[in-house]
């Protein structure tokens, strides 16, 4: 195993170098090496959904991606999270409305799933949801609440584009 | 706008005794009330209160002198909300906004033991029960406090003087003063003892307050035990035999030691050690590791033959847990008999967070940073590992990505203090999934037979119920601890066991509590009832389980009483109702979820219905579970829960915790068991023991019945009675009884129904 010099890709529009084993998983170089530990590690199989972030727009499960995968792409993480204008993400800010986190763990990474899915589906339907949030498990149980969040979310960014017009 | 009191503590100490005749005969007395170890020393008080500017006239609470209110919660966040509902009892009484709070986490202290459990541990959906009075009658001392150092202050009345929003208010004068401008003065009063305000008084309690900790648990700011960083920090993980209780014999590590980043790999007491800068080279590292193992006891250990084994000891007779009538007469009369198998496996507790610790144990002492359930039995653990003087031991707590019971046991603790101790550094040691899954202390397995009879006008006429299972505390008493740490201070196992647990160790009863949970207890008129318990031990490592034994003796008795209402040809609902005359709170929530469900009322095609009802943690709890089977295929489409759990702190957590449990006893119920052959734990991962995912929700409506009784306990008692609802609608839909879990494998192996 080698360490490899300098792999480089952006996190959260900053510009990052490290020095780690090519194989290494994403998720450990975000918590480790740049202390970005709102992504959590769940269960290191891409199971669980705790450790998902964006990579170049897409969600992924950054416990299974290799950092050499990263080199030249952008990660965005729970900590880089904004919405249309910048500061919280609509998402973010309709989980608090619905009381949504128990123990919060899985939390970070829902809402870096659900922010994914409204980016391509703006109104996602329950079936959307369902397809997408199913790869998320929440072992507290939130899920109607986070269905319910979504929605919310959904329906204040359609109303703010709607005041764009 | 206010007159702020001079600022040095002497002149004001030195105005206060003149101005409220008080002496130094003051600063002498003890304040003793119901709750010693919660109160402070009134010399200390002050003194604290001079030289810091603070008022601490207890345990959790904290004023400074620039207004910040600081409340210390000594009973965890693990997701059921104590952070928001126990701040919401101090605001309330002490006349501040809950948002005006900030909340310290608790280190281990002894003055925070906990009522029943004689250690500071979170549990038993006690946290709310067992901090409602002390917790609010500190606040409202607090306040008396401040109220009457305004009073002195200003030379008026004391009754003159208001508290409101974080300031005492004299309202004739239009004078007002911030707490924090009266700390000092405060500090040098005796500690009352109010009245508390009454529930139309309440303004902050008994209201859908929003999580405190919901921002920080959605931009990602929440620190969790596995996020904790050290200075000076290394890395650690466990390579753990695959028999549970194994021990290494021999080990080849050269091609790990070579690995970049690694320090060290060694034998530790239940696995060896590997230990590098970083999780990820640890754990890479750890693959190269060769080690033979002592595969111990369990070694062979197969659930097929366990099952035969639990058969066989249900043959015999039990010790009595409940008696009453004559059950075989009464089976002998009976128009209609059944004697039917009820069996649950064991269960993993599968915390979003994997057990994970982080120590160090130095020349000064020890310092641990843990996820734990109960920081004072890691403290007392770690006093006796070790021989570190206990007040040179730190046990810091942190949030908790999920207990449910998991994180009482301490084995985590143990195994990063040991590894800190031998490297002399911190470490952080973070367990995989596999081994979280693998190492647990399991929800026990259970075989049940149960005899029942109704007679010709179809009533219950006897109830029998054998049950053979493992005991938790048993194990507690002789393996829990001892598995941890080999030669352990009987004191601790005692405090551990709490007062029911020392009893029943003391008079060799040996009956364990949460065994027969849940089927002692049947509220149900029935004449002749007898319930039995067989103690068998296997070995494996059981432990506390979100609604412990309720949760697999709800399953069983409200699946059987079930049984018996379509015996006698009677709706489920009725035949439940026409027996709990004498339970009017199990009635009432059994009538509440029956209304709000349409019980009676026509279904869609192809859905049907089950109810179960159930009391636990002294709440009562129903739920109707809506659901239809096509190929062999469940779907829960709708839950409808109903709860008493007295008064209500925050109705929105109420809420929230039966959301919770309800999915956390659906994944359960349908899709979990932990099962072993050669002595290995057959699960690993999410893959092969399932949670409930978003596809699969069921819509869950919460109905909280109002009530004047104090609060008890909601994150438990939720669990319980889904089980049976699901096997009961189940029941309803098919004609088929499930009275094995969990269903989905249940269902496959009957094979296609209807």
């Amino acid at each position: 195993m080698t360490v490899s010099h300098g792999i480089v890709f952006k996190v959260n529009g900053t510009e990052q170098t490290v020095e780690v084993e090519p194989e290494t998983p994403l998720l450990w170089v975000l918590r480790e090496q740049l202390g970005l530990t709102g992504t959590k590690f769940g269960c290191g199989m891409a199971l669980c959904g705790s450790c998902t972030v964006h990579l170049d727009g897409q969600a992924i499960r950054s416990c299974v991606v290799p950092i050499r995968e990263v080199a030249g792409r952008a990660v965005r993480t729970i900590e880089g999270l904004t919405g249309p204008r910048g500061g919280p993400h609509p998402l973010q800010k309709a989980w608090v409305a619905e009381n949504v986190p128990q123990c919060g763990y899985c939390q970070s990474g829902q809402i870096m799933s659900a922010a994914a899915m409204l980016a391509e589906r703006p109104l996602p339907s329950d079936e959307d949801i369902d397809a997408v949030m199913s790869a998320n498990v929440c072992r507290c149980g939130t899920y109607q609440r986070i269905r319910k969040a979504i929605h919310r979310a959904a329906g204040e960014m359609a109303a703010s584009r709607g005041g764009d017009s | 706008m206010t007159r702020r009191p001079s600022r040095t503590g002497a002149s004001r100490r030195d105005f206060l005794r003149s101005s409220v005749g008080t002496s130094g005969a003051l600063v002498i007395g003890l304040y003793l009330p119901g709750c010693a170890r919660h109160s402070i020393r009134r010399r200390e008080m002050a003194e604290h209160a001079e030289r810091t500017g603070e008022f601490v006239p207890n345990a959790w609470i904290k004023i400074t002198r620039d207004n910040q209110i600081i409340f210390t919660l000594d009973r965890v966040e693990m997701g059921q909300g104590t952070m928001t509902s126990h701040t919401m009892m101090v605001a309330e009484e002490l006349e501040v906004d809950p948002g005006s709070i900030r909340v310290e986490l608790a280190r281990a202290e002894r003055r925070y033991d906990h009522d029943q459990f004689f250690m500071q541990v979170t549990g038993g959906s006690t946290s709310v029960v067992e901090a409602w009075q002390p917790l609010r009658k500190a606040a409202a001392a607090a306040r008396e406090m401040l109220r009457k150092a305004a009073s002195a202050a200003w030379n008026v009345k004391m009754s003159e003087c208001e508290a409101q929003n974080g300031a005492i208010l004299h309202k004739p004068s239009g004078r007002r003063a911030a707490y924090g401008e009266l700390t000092e003065i405060a500090a040098l009063l005796e500690v009352p003892s109010p009245q508390l305000k009454k529930p139309d008084q309440w303004k902050v309690l008994g209201t859908p307050l929003g999580r405190l900790d919901a921002p920080a648990k959605s931009d990602g700011t929440a620190r969790f035990g596995i996020d904790v960083v050290v200075a000076g920090m290394v890395n650690a993980v466990v390579i753990r035999c695959p028999v549970i209780g194994g021990k290494p014999r021999a080990i080849r590590a050269d091609a790990a030691r070579a690995q970049p980043g690694v320090s060290g790999v060694f034998p530790i007491r239940n696995g060896v050690a590997v230990v590098a800068d970083t999780y990820w080279r640890a754990r890479s590292a750890a693959a190269k590791v060769e080690v033979d193992w002592d595969e111990g006891a369990l070694s062979g250990f197969d659930t097929e033959s366990f099952r035969k084994e639990l058969a066989h000891r249900a043959e015999e007779f039990g010790k009595n847990v409940r008696d009453h009538g004559n059950v075989d007469r009464a089976l002998a009369s009976a128009a209609t008999k059944l004697e039917v198998v009820y069996e649950v496996p064991y269960l993993a507790h599968a915390t979003m967070e994997p057990m994970n610790c982080t120590a160090h144990v130095s020349d000064r002492g020890c310092e641990v940073w843990a996820p734990s359930q109960a920081p004072g039995l890691a403290r007392e653990l770690i006093a006796h590992m070790t021989d570190i003087p206990f007040d040179d031991i730190v046990v810091h707590n942190t949030l908790i990505g999920g207990g449910f019971g998991r994180r009482l046991a301490q084995d985590y603790v143990a195994e990063a203090v040991d590894i800190s101790q031998r490297i002399k550094k911190p470490v952080k040691v973070v367990w995989s999934r596999e081994d979280d899954m693998q190492n647990d202390f399991y929800r026990p397995q259970t075989y049940n037979v149960l005899k029942g009879g109704v007679d010709a006008e179809g009533n219950p006429i006897a109830w029998s119920h054998r049950l053979v299972a493992q005991s938790i505390f048993g194990q507690i008493g002789k393996d829990w601890l001892s598995a941890m740490m080999p030669d352990w201070m009987p004191r601790v196992a005692k405090l551990m066991m709490g007062r029911s647990g020392a009893r029943m160790f003391k008079t060799s009863v040996l009956t364990d509590g949460t065994s027969v949970e849940g089927a002692v207890e049947i509220p149900y008129a029935i004449e002749n009832l007898n319930v039995e318990y067989v103690e068998h031990e296997p070995g494996v490592p059981v432990g506390f389980w979100r609604s412990v034994g309720h949760s697999e003796n709800a399953f069983v008795v409200e699946s059987f009483i079930d049984e018996l209402a379509h015996a006698a040809g009677r709706d489920p609902f009725e035949f439940r109702r026409a027996l709990l005359k004498k339970s009017p709170r199990n009635l009432g929530v059994l009538e509440l979820a029956a209304e709000k469900a349409g019980w009676g009322k026509r279904l869609p095609p192809g859905v049907f219905r089950g109810i179960a009802q159930h009391e636990s943690f002294a709440s009562f709890c129903a739920q109707v579970a809506e659901i239809s089977v096509k190929d062999g295929a469940l779907q829960v489409h709708r839950v409808v829960c109903a709860v008493d759990c007295g008064q209500v702190v925050n109705p929105d957590i109420v809420e929230a915790q039966m959301e919770g449990a309800i999915v956390f006893g659906l994944s359960a119920a349908l899709k979990q068991q932990i099962t072993f052959a050669g002595g290995r734990v057959q699960q690993s991962n999410f893959h092969d023991y399932a949670m409930l995912r978003m596809f699969e929700m069921p819509r869950i409506e919460v109905h909280i019945v109002a009530s004047d009784e104090s609060p008890t306990g909601v994150g438990e008692p939720g669990l319980p009675p889904i089980a049976p609802a699901v096997a009961n609608a189940i029941f309803a839909a098919t004609g088929h009884r499930i009275r094995r879990l969990p269903i989905e494998s249940e269902l496959a192996n009957v094979g296609k129904i209807r």
